[in-house]
């Protein structure tokens, strides 16, 4: 119980927190460098998951990718098959969950770059695209790169909207977090302190390397 | 900082969010006499119980609170401590586990209700089996049973499972689900083609749910229900009086009505 959950946790968390970093960067971006007129209520509904109740999330999620979802039912008759109970849908869950921190730490690094910078760039007509990759992102790699770790570890925590999406199944789908719940209902205390052991320690790590990242940016 | 046009509104609404906020009725009757029970039940049991509970409420003016989850879930709530008056279980074993660790009143158990399992599917769904064999069948994707560490209705799947030689086929397909309404809120919503429940949950998802198969309870069963009051209940005069009430004529009436037979 204790290795499937830590290996299926590993994968999941690492899947979404690859996907997030990129799509969060993207959206981290646009609420960070253009103007329109539904700004702030697009990182409002983006940081949602962050407030929500995960099981508000994961029902929210249900209704989307569920088989009878809105999106869920077109992927259903297209393929057979469903996000529900996979571990694709725990990425999802998992994803959803931390995407919100993502959005937050990109959008304020990406602020955070002086947009002279970036001007002199366009005036020696580079693209928005190239002085994205070459200017923007290196100045704003650190704070981003705390985000990711943030992410990471919202991820590998995350329990209500997975349960709800993905299910609690053993081997599958049963992340740590999830199996740390099923051993303490089902009375196998040992088990449950192993993995909460383990969860605890990841969590110190990621924090810890967070303020080194953080506190770099700052002095440099 | 330059004020935004939206923190006006903001503030507008939320002048007029507080005073909802603030009304209402205390959250504690006043009256010194009216004391509450908290009973713990199989989620099974809602419906019927929380009937009970209302009726419990008219003939003595204590109220009644329900906490509703699978009875393994409960037992080990109240091995930790939880302030619970009665346990009502849908297995034999979580209560048997209590009594060995002294945490129930012995003198107060009685099994008061029977159970049997059915197989159900989504209704008017085109991959669902018709019977316990066809749970192997290539349209099979996905099959809901509550999780047999601790949902009794999962447990006594499992040993139906075990007994039809349908286990091994099957086991790979299972979603194991935390309690058995969340086994027949799976198949309403066609997240499974089929799910195993108690019979009288289906009630509550008329024309969603289609029962198939039933299964005769010799394959895994009996399924009683025990009830006993809590040994570190505070009313325990109180506890007992529920215990009675269920186990009363218009207890038994009661659970009839949603489906329950008599104990054998």
């Amino acid at each position: 119980m204790i290795w499937p959950a830590f290996k299926l946790s590993l994968l999941v968390v690492t899947v979404a927190t690859v996907l997030i970093g990129v799509v969060g960067t993207g959206l981290g971006y646009v609420l960070a460098k253009r103007q329109f007129r539904a700004k702030e209520l697009c990182d409002a509904i983006l940081t949602l998951p962050m407030v929500l109740p995960p099981t508000v999330t994961g029902y929210y999620l249900i209704l989307l990718f569920g088989r009878r979802g809105w999106i869920g039912r077109y992927i259903y008759s297209l393929t057979g098959w469903s996000l529900a109970f996979t571990w694709q849908g725990a990425v999802v869950a998992a994803g959803a969950m931390a995407l919100p921190i993502m959005v937050k730490s990109a959008r304020a690094a990406l602020e955070s770059v002086d947009a002279r910078y970036e001007m002199v760039s366009f005036s020696l007509g580079k693209s928005e695209l190239e002085t994205f990759f070459r200017v923007t992102l290196p100045l704003a790699m650190r704070g981003l790169v705390a985000g990711i770790v943030l992410s990471f570890a919202r991820a590998l925590g995350e329990f209500g909207a997975t349960l709800m999406l993905a299910g609690n199944i053993p081997g599958k789908t049963q992340t740590m977090p999830l199996a740390i719940f099923e051993a303490f209902i089902s009375g196998e205390d040992r088990q449950a302190q192993v993995l909460a052991l383990i969860l605890t320690f990841a969590s110190v790590a990621t924090i810890y390397l967070t303020n080194i990242l953080t506190r770099s940016q700052r002095s440099a | 900082m330059k004020k935004h046009p939206g923190q006006r509104s903001a503030a507008l609404l939320l002048s007029l969010l507080i005073p909802l906020l603030l009304d209402g009725k205390p959250a504690h009757p006043t009256s010194a006499q009216a004391r509450e029970i908290v009973v713990a039940a199989a989620i099974s049991l809602s419906e019927a119980f929380n009937e009970i509970g209302r009726l419990y409420h008219q003939r003595t003016g204590d109220s009644v609170t329900f906490s509703f989850a699978s009875s393994g879930e409960l037992e080990k709530q109240i091995e930790a401590g939880a302030p619970v008056d009665v346990f009502a279980s849908a297995g034999q074993k979580e209560m048997d586990q209590l009594q060995a660790k002294q945490l129930i009143d012995q003198s107060t158990r009685a099994d008061f209700a029977r159970n049997t399992l059915v197989l159900v599917v989504p209704t008017g769904s085109k991959a669902a089996p018709h019977s316990f064999t066809e749970l192997q069948g290539p349209s099979v994707q996905r099959i809901a049973i509550g999780d047999p560490k601790t949902v009794p209705a999962g447990q006594y799947a499992e040993q139906l499972l075990r007994n039809m030689q349908l286990w091994p086929k099957v086991e790979p397909r299972l979603v194991l689900a935390l309690n058995v309404r969340q086994v027949l809120d799976y198949v309403v919503r066609e997240e499974v083609e089929a799910g195993i429940v108690y019979a009288t949950d289906v009630n509550i998802a008329k024309g969603k749910a289609t029962v198939v198969a039933s299964a005769p309870d010799q394959d895994y069963g009996p399924i009683l229900y025990p009830i006993a009051v809590v040994k570190d209940s505070s009313g325990a005069q109180a506890a007992r009086g529920f215990v009675n009430l269920v186990r009363s004529p218009d207890g038994v009436r009661i659970l009839a009505k949603y489906g329950f037979l008599a104990p054998k």
